[in-house]
């Protein structure tokens, strides 16, 4: 009753935060809705068992993705009102897509039925939750048999933190910096020069 | 009613997907709330994964949507850079001015 009562909550917050995530004026909002969306969404992620996924989502999603749109989306000089001039005219059309991609979905769910052999499908079954934590038996799944997708995950971040870094980098001129090449290839020849000074005269 | 089954979280997940897919209809001037949609429908997914994951007692389920949100991540970091170095070079994010790759 009372898990029923909050599984309630959170859905009908998710839905509704993503509803105003497409539909928000101000992106700045957009993005705060979608915080709570993920909030919300992570909150599901608890109520499935799944603990470090939700941690995961929390952190990861709403402390670094949803923060990066919030500062793209402020950094920005746009005028977003000038942004959603089309919407009426692409109401209609996203309206009947939207609405043929949820009744397929739902007749999906109507005719959808596990396998009878799905209990002998299970690659790694879950140990109960009692004997050890779910993010226990996660790291130990994930540092076994999927290391190297694990390893492959960390080297699809890392292409992209090169990526994004390498993109948004520029030069700009004018700007002095310490040129280390410069500084070692001086010599004593090309920087230090012996000049006769007559009495008197200076230089 | 009281009872929440899969069902239950495979309707949430299908109407947040719905919605992401409608977001981008709606929005399609607008890159950032595009990426925003597009972030919603990886959660759908992500929701769908778990919830199967937590109802067959597989924890396979729950490697995959970590794998789903680290590729997820830096889809948002690439697609941010790509789209502050655009406006950098353009003044504007509309999407039907990002036609230079047309030819």
């Amino acid at each position: 009753m009372i898990a029923a009562f909050i599984f309630y909550m959170f859905a009908a917050l998710a839905v509704a935060s993503g509803v105003m995530v497409i539909s928000a004026r101000n992106p700045v909002h957009s993005v705060l809705f979608l915080i709570m969306c993920f909030f919300n969404a992570a909150g599901l992620f608890l109520l499935l068992g799944a603990e470090f996924l939700a941690m995961v989502l929390v952190v990861v999603y709403v402390g670094a993705v949803a923060v990066l749109f919030l500062f793209v989306v402020m950094m920005l000089d746009i005028n977003f009102l000038r942004l959603r001039e089309g919407v009426a005219q692409y109401l209609p059309i996203g309206a009947v897509i939207g609405l043929v991609l949820l009744v397929e979905l739902a007749v999906m769910f109507g005719g959808w039925a596990f396998a009878p052999d799905v209990e002998a499908l299970v690659k790694a079954p879950a140990p109960a939750a009692d004997q050890i934590a779910n993010t226990e038996a996660l790291g130990r799944l994930l540092y076994t048999d999927y290391a190297y997708l694990f390893q492959a995950s960390g080297l699809i971040l890392l292409v992209a933190m090169v990526g994004s870094i390498l993109l948004t980098h520029r030069r700009r001129p004018g700007v002095r910096k310490q040129v280390i090449a410069d500084q070692i290839a001086r010599t004593g020849k090309n920087s230090v020069e012996i000049v006769k000074v007559p009495t008197g005269g200076g230089i | 009613m009281f009872a929440i089954g899969l069902a239950h979280y495979l309707t949430v997940a299908a109407i947040l997907f719905t919605l992401g897919v409608f977001g981008i209809f709606l929005n399609r001037k607008n890159v950032i709330t595009i990426m925003m949609s597009i972030e919603l429908m990886l959660l759908a997914v992500n929701l769908n994964l778990v919830a199967f994951s937590s109802f067959l007692n597989d924890l396979v389920g729950q490697v995959f949507a970590m794998f789903i949100l680290t590729v997820a991540a830096a889809e948002a970091a690439i697609g941010l850079a790509i789209v502050v170095i655009f406006f950098r070079n353009r003044g504007t994010i509309a999407v039907e001015e990002i036609s230079q790759l047309k030819g």
